[in-house]
């Protein structure tokens, strides 16, 4: 998978009430959560993300709650990845299970606003155009490459079902 | 191994498991509250089974936005209800139930050595129990519903040690929050992180609750308690089956050992708008306060319910301060009301809540207005946590917040209780 887009930066500690805020968490439908996508953080962001766009922060990225709602507003405003020093592990496990892509890249911070980024994900490799960088991420582990190319986690979850059928 | 390891190794059919492997774990219990459980009932939909792998293992809980504060909620609710129905899985109705974290401690449903996963980021909160339990998002939720089994890397464990006694007035949540105040929002990231030492063998099983609760606030995945006699004690009369206990080796290899003397320890504030930004209480200076919240899953207990009415008996709320006082359950309701804490929390003009998390995430009875401030026992301080933007939260001790309350500013208990 490749994506191409402009980066919207952000710091460290991004968490879960900023990426959607609890009074969103009465719905459920991906459209309506990304209409308020990063609202706790930047209320201007919605107005400002295009179709492809990368949104790059620095450390512990999704902190706080298990709200599968911050991935799914994410990726319903049409960013295509995400590109962190680090990640909090249940937004990690969220993102991947509903097939937004993550990349953890500890060159993250050179990144800035407004840049153009290409990114090869099963490389990961993130071009830099405007900076005219390469920078790498961390390889996936082969568990979550199986789980990302088997389609996510409930097509995972049905396969595993199947054989447990036909035994 | 430590204890963590040796809860996945028996869920996982291995003799030994290290950090960084990555396992297919069979799970005891899987929970889902009504806000989380829309989503994972969806996705279980779509996996195509007809039925979850044993619906005594399956619990929902509303607790969130209940009583319901809206018509979007309570279709949510709706929702979650009528699935729990269908399928007979184990409910609490409003009335019955309470706050997830403080209910299913209290009904005997976690257990040592169990593995726990809940579509919550506060289900480490069961770590207490010497239980391996871990917040998940809602797809995850629906595979376990389904499947009764859940993929899991391996955590290295970090080891806590508290030497010597806490000083009064120091609670489980002082102790965590200044163990966050040193690690950082990230100090524990994908860690589990197991505590013990001379003053967590002295702490209560509530205050165990409260420190387990706010592992994730390091980032943790778990944070786990050995087992005791207090949490046997605890148990006695509340444990639905049997269960196996655990405990880390002599040998066991930790990620890092951090050790504190607990007797040097003050009661912590957090200050906007992390839970690692802490101050002691006698730092703190001038802050004044427009709302006290005592409750959550954090510290709606009934030990913290007996220590914010230490400090509110037979004195009054400052005229310009809310004081909004959740029990976490109905259980913890109902010994309020025996004890007599009730009374003293209304006559000293606190507002006393039915359990539900509510304001905590900002969700209904008592969320803030721009440029107000609130103390607040729950776990969280970020920017909106309990309303807007514009609004600030300062974690702490329910002593502290039954103390600012009546002062109307940040203060520790002594400055009342003369």
């Amino acid at each position: 998978m490749n994506f191409k887009g402009k980066v919207h930066k952000f710091g460290a500690n991004v968490d879960t009430d900023a990426i959607i805020p609890a009074r969103f968490l009465n719905i459920s439908e991906p459209a309506e959560l990304a209409k308020h996508c990063m609202e706790g953080i930047d209320s201007e962001f919605v107005r400002k993300v295009e179709k492809g766009d990368i949104i790059v922060a620095t450390t512990n990225f999704g902190c706080g709650s298990s709200r599968e709602h911050a991935p799914i507003a994410i990726k319903a405003s049409g960013v295509s990845c995400v590109i962190a020093r680090s990640f909090a592990r249940i937004f990690f496990r969220n993102a991947i299970n509903i097939g937004l892509p993550l990349l953890e890249c500890a060159q993250a911070d050179e990144i800035e606003q407004s840049d153009e980024l290409e990114v090869e994900l099963e490389k990961g490799e993130v071009r830099d155009a405007t900076r005219g960088k390469i920078f790498t991420a961390e390889p996936y582990p082969d568990f979550m490459l199986q789980l990302i190319s088997a389609g996510g986690l409930i097509e995972h979850a049905k396969k595993k079902i199947e054989a447990r059928r036909s035994r | 191994m430590t204890l963590a390891e040796k809860i996945l190794a028996a869920h996982s059919g291995k003799d030994k498991v290290s950090p960084g492997e990555f396992l297919n774990v069979r799970v005891d219990l899987v929970m889902a509250n009504d806000v989380t459980a829309p989503i994972a009932i969806r996705e279980f939909e779509r996996i195509g089974v007809s039925k979850v792998f044993d619906p005594k293992r399956v619990v929902m809980v509303p607790d969130h936005f209940v009583p319901n504060k809206d018509i979007p909620s309570a279709e949510q609710a709706k929702l979650m209800r009528e699935f729990a129905r269908e399928q007979g899985l184990v409910y609490f109705e409003v009335g019955s139930g309470g706050i997830e974290h403080v209910l299913l401690p209290e009904q005997g449903l976690v257990l040592p050595g169990d593995v726990v996963v809940g579509a919550d980021s506060h289900t480490c909160t069961y770590g207490a129990l010497g239980a391996f339990a871990t917040g998940m998002g809602s797809t995850d939720i629906a595979c376990a519903m389904a499947t009764g089994e859940i993929w899991m890397k391996v955590p290295p464990t970090i080891k806590f040690v508290y030497h010597g006694r806490a000083k009064e007035w120091v609670s489980g949540k002082d102790l965590i929050l200044h163990t966050i105040g040193d690690i950082g929002v990230d100090g524990a990231l994908y860690a589990a992180m197991e505590f013990c030492g001379e003053a967590i063998d002295a702490l209560s099983m509530d205050s165990r609750f409260t420190m387990a609760n706010m592992a994730v606030e390091a980032g943790a995945k778990a944070g786990i308690f050995r087992v005791d006699n207090k949490t046997r004690a605890y148990l006695k009369d509340r444990a639905q089956r049997p269960y196996k206990v655990y405990e880390s080796d002599e040998d066991a290899r930790y990620e890092k050992i951090i050790e504190y003397d607990a007797s040097r320890i003050e009661p912590q504030v957090a200050f906007p708008h992390l839970p690692s930004n802490t101050k002691p209480i006698s730092e703190v200076g001038e802050v004044k306060i427009d709302q006290a919240v005592i409750g959550s899953c954090t510290n709606g207990r009934i030990e913290d319910l007996e220590v914010a009415a230490e400090v509110l008996k037979w004195r009054k709320v400052h005229p310009e301060v809310r004081l909004i006082i959740i029990p976490g359950s109905q259980g913890v309701y109902l010994e309020a009301l025996r004890r007599g804490l009730v009374e003293i929390f209304v006559r000293a003009g606190a507002v006393v809540s039915t359990p539900t998390c509510g304001p905590c995430l900002g969700g209904h009875m008592g969320v803030l207005a721009a440029g107000e401030r609130c103390i607040s026992t729950t776990n969280r301080n970020f920017v909106g946590r309990m309303g807007s933007p514009e609004s600030e939260v300062y974690l702490a001790n329910p002593a502290i917040a039954a103390a600012s309350a009546i002062l109307g500013r940040i203060a520790g208990p002594e400055e009342v209780m003369t």
